[in-house]
C-alpha cells in the first residue's frame, strides 16, 4: 500500500497543465521537423516552417504555442495499491487545472453550462477518466484538447459488415469533412469496437500516444500506416491549402465489442497535438 | 502574390486582392468571436448600433490567451470562422470588409462577399506564439464580461494571412 497526499497531485496537475501548452512532445516536435523536410509543396513549406518558428517562440518567449488552451481531458490511472490522503481527489485535480490555468496565462475556454454559455473563468471542470489499474502506481495524463478540430470529430456505429472497409471509408470521411477547420497537419486517433462511449475515449487515448511509434496488433499497424498514405494523398496539406502534409499520424486503438456491433470513433487533432505524462 | 496592406481597406483596395495571395496586414483592426457575434447580430436585431464601427474595417476571430505582465496580449491565432457564418452576412451588409480566421465559410457567406466586395483571409491556425508578436497594442472595448470573448481594438504590424476567398467569390480551399 502507497500513501498518497492529494495536494502532490494537485501541485502535478498544475505543473502538466502549463508544460503541455508551451511545449510539444518530442515525438510531435520531430514529425514536424521531418515533415518540414519531406514537404515538395511550397505554400506548405512555408506553412510548417512557420509552425516550427511558432514552436520555437513559444517555448522561449512563454507565449502558449495556440490560443485555445483547451478544455483540459485527464486520464488518471490508478494503481489498486494506492491510498489517497488529504481530502477529495477529484477536488484536488480540478484545483491543480484552476491554478494551472491561472498561474500559466492560459486561456479560460470553459462555459459552466452548454445552453446558458456563462465562463467558469477557470478553466474547470476538466474531464477526467480513471482507470484501477494493479499495483501502486499513479500514472497521469494531462491532455488539454482545442476545439477547432475536436469539434469536427465523429462517430460511426457501422455494421459488422461493413468490415475494415467501413472503418477505412469512416476515417477518411471524417478527415475530409474537417479539412482546414481541424488546422492540420492533423494527428488523428481512433477507437474501434467497445460501445458508443468506450469507442470515443479509445479515440481520445490514441492520440496521447507517441506519433512514431505504431501498433503492436499486425491488422492495426497494417491499418495505421496505409490511413495516413491515404490521407496524405487528399492534398489538404498544412492549414488546408495544400500539399501531401494533412496528418502527423493515425493512431489506432481497439477494443472487444459486441456481434451486432463495429462502433468507430475518429477523434481528430491540429498539430498541436499537447500532453504531459507524469507518474508517482 | 506578396502584397503589405494597411486597414482600412477600401472597396478599391479589396477588389485588387485574390485568392491565393499572401497578405501581410497593418493597421488597427477588432477581434470578436463566438459570443460576441452573438451580441452584435442580437443589437442589429432591436436596431441598436454596434460598439465598433463596421465600414471597411476587418474583424479577426480571435478569443486570446491572457496577457503576460509587459506585453499588449498572449497567444493569439485564429479560430475557426465556420461559427461566425450566422451572424456574418449582416455584417457585411453593414459594411465590413474583410475578416481573419481560418477553415471554410458557407455559400450564403461567399453570396454575401460578393456582394459587398469584402474579403475573407486565413491566417495559420494553431501558430498563435508567432502571431501574437504581430499584435503591438490590444485595448478591450466592448463586451467586457465576455472575458477571453470581448471585443478588443487591436493594432496590428505585418500580421502573415492569406487571401482564401476573394470579393469576386474565388476560393482557396479545395
Amino acid at each position: 500500500m502507497k500513501t498518497i497526499q492529494t495536494n502532490k497531485i494537485t501541485e502535478m496537475i498544475k505543473e502538466m497543465c502549463i508544460e503541455a501548452n508551451y511545449f510539444l512532445t518530442e515525438d510531435m516536435k520531430h514529425r514536424l521537423d521531418a515533415s518540414y523536410t519531406e514537404e515538395t509543396d511550397p505554400l506548405g513549406r512555408q506553412i510548417l516552417s512557420i509552425l516550427q518558428d511558432n514552436l520555437k517562440i513559444a517555448g522561449e518567449e512563454m507565449i502558449p504555442i495556440c490560443q485555445d488552451t483547451g478544455m483540459t481531458v485527464i486520464f488518471m490511472e490508478i494503481g489498486q495499491d494506492v491510498h489517497f490522503e488529504g481530502g477529495d481527489l477529484n477536488a484536488a485535480i480540478q484545483e491543480g487545472v484552476r491554478q494551472g490555468y491561472e498561474e500559466g496565462y492560459l486561456r479560460k475556454s470553459v462555459v459552466k453550462d452548454p445552453i446558458e454559455r456563462v465562463n467558469t473563468g477557470d478553466n474547470t471542470p476538466a474531464v477526467i477518466h480513471y482507470e484501477i489499474v494493479p499495483g501502486d502506481k499513479v500514472t497521469i495524463t494531462v491532455a488539454p484538447k482545442g476545439f477547432g478540430s475536436e469539434n469536427m470529430s465523429r462517430i460511426f456505429m457501422l455494421k459488422p459488415a461493413d468490415g475494415i472497409e467501413g472503418v477505412k471509408n469512416a476515417i477518411l470521411t471524417a478527415v475530409k469533412d474537417a479539412g482546414p477547420n481541424a488546422c492540420p497537419p492533423m494527428v488523428i486517433g481512433v477507437g474501434i469496437g467497445g460501445t458508443f462511449e468506450k469507442a470515443a475515449i479509445l479515440s481520445k487515448k490514441a492520440l496521447t500516444r507517441n506519433v512514431e511509434e505504431r501498433s503492436d496488433k499486425e491488422w492495426v499497424k497494417a491499418l495505421e500506416t496505409e490511413m495516413l498514405e491515404k490521407i496524405n494523398a487528399l492534398s489538404i496539406g498544412p492549414a488546408g491549402l495544400g500539399g501531401h502534409t494533412t496528418a502527423f499520424a493515425v493512431n489506432i486503438e481497439t477494443y472487444a465489442t459486441h456481434i451486432a456491433g463495429l462502433p468507430v470513433a475518429v477523434n481528430i487533432c491540429c498539430h498541436v497535438n499537447r500532453h504531459s505524462k507524469r507518474s508517482l | 502574390m506578396e502584397k503589405h496592406i494597411q486597414t482600412p481597406i477600401t472597396q478599391d483596395l479589396a477588389v485588387t486582392l485574390q485568392a491565393g495571395d499572401m497578405v501581410y496586414i497593418s493597421g488597427t483592426i477588432y477581434s470578436a468571436r463566438d459570443a460576441a457575434h452573438k451580441r452584435m447580430f442580437e443589437a442589429l436585431k432591436k436596431g441598436e448600433s454596434l460598439p465598433i464601427p463596421l465600414t471597411d474595417n476587418v474583424i479577426y476571430y480571435l478569443g486570446p490567451s491572457p496577457a503576460r505582465e509587459g506585453r499588449p496580449i498572449g497567444s493569439a491565432g485564429p479560430t475557426t470562422s465556420g461559427r461566425m457564418d450566422k451572424y456574418t452576412p449582416q455584417l457585411l451588409d453593414k459594411g465590413l470588409r474583410g475578416m481573419i480566421g481560418k477553415g471554410k465559410r458557407t455559400e450564403a457567406i461567399k453570396e454575401a462577399m460578393i456582394r459587398n466586395k469584402a474579403v475573407y483571409f486565413a491566417a495559420i491556425g494553431g501558430a498563435g506564439a508567432l502571431l501574437s508578436k504581430c499584435i503591438t497594442a490590444s485595448e478591450v472595448i466592448a463586451y467586457e464580461n465576455l472575458g477571453t470573448e470581448a471585443i478588443r481594438k487591436l493594432e496590428v504590424k505585418d500580421l502573415p494571412a492569406i487571401v482564401v476567398m476573394d470579393a469576386n467569390g474565388n476560393c482557396l480551399y479545395q
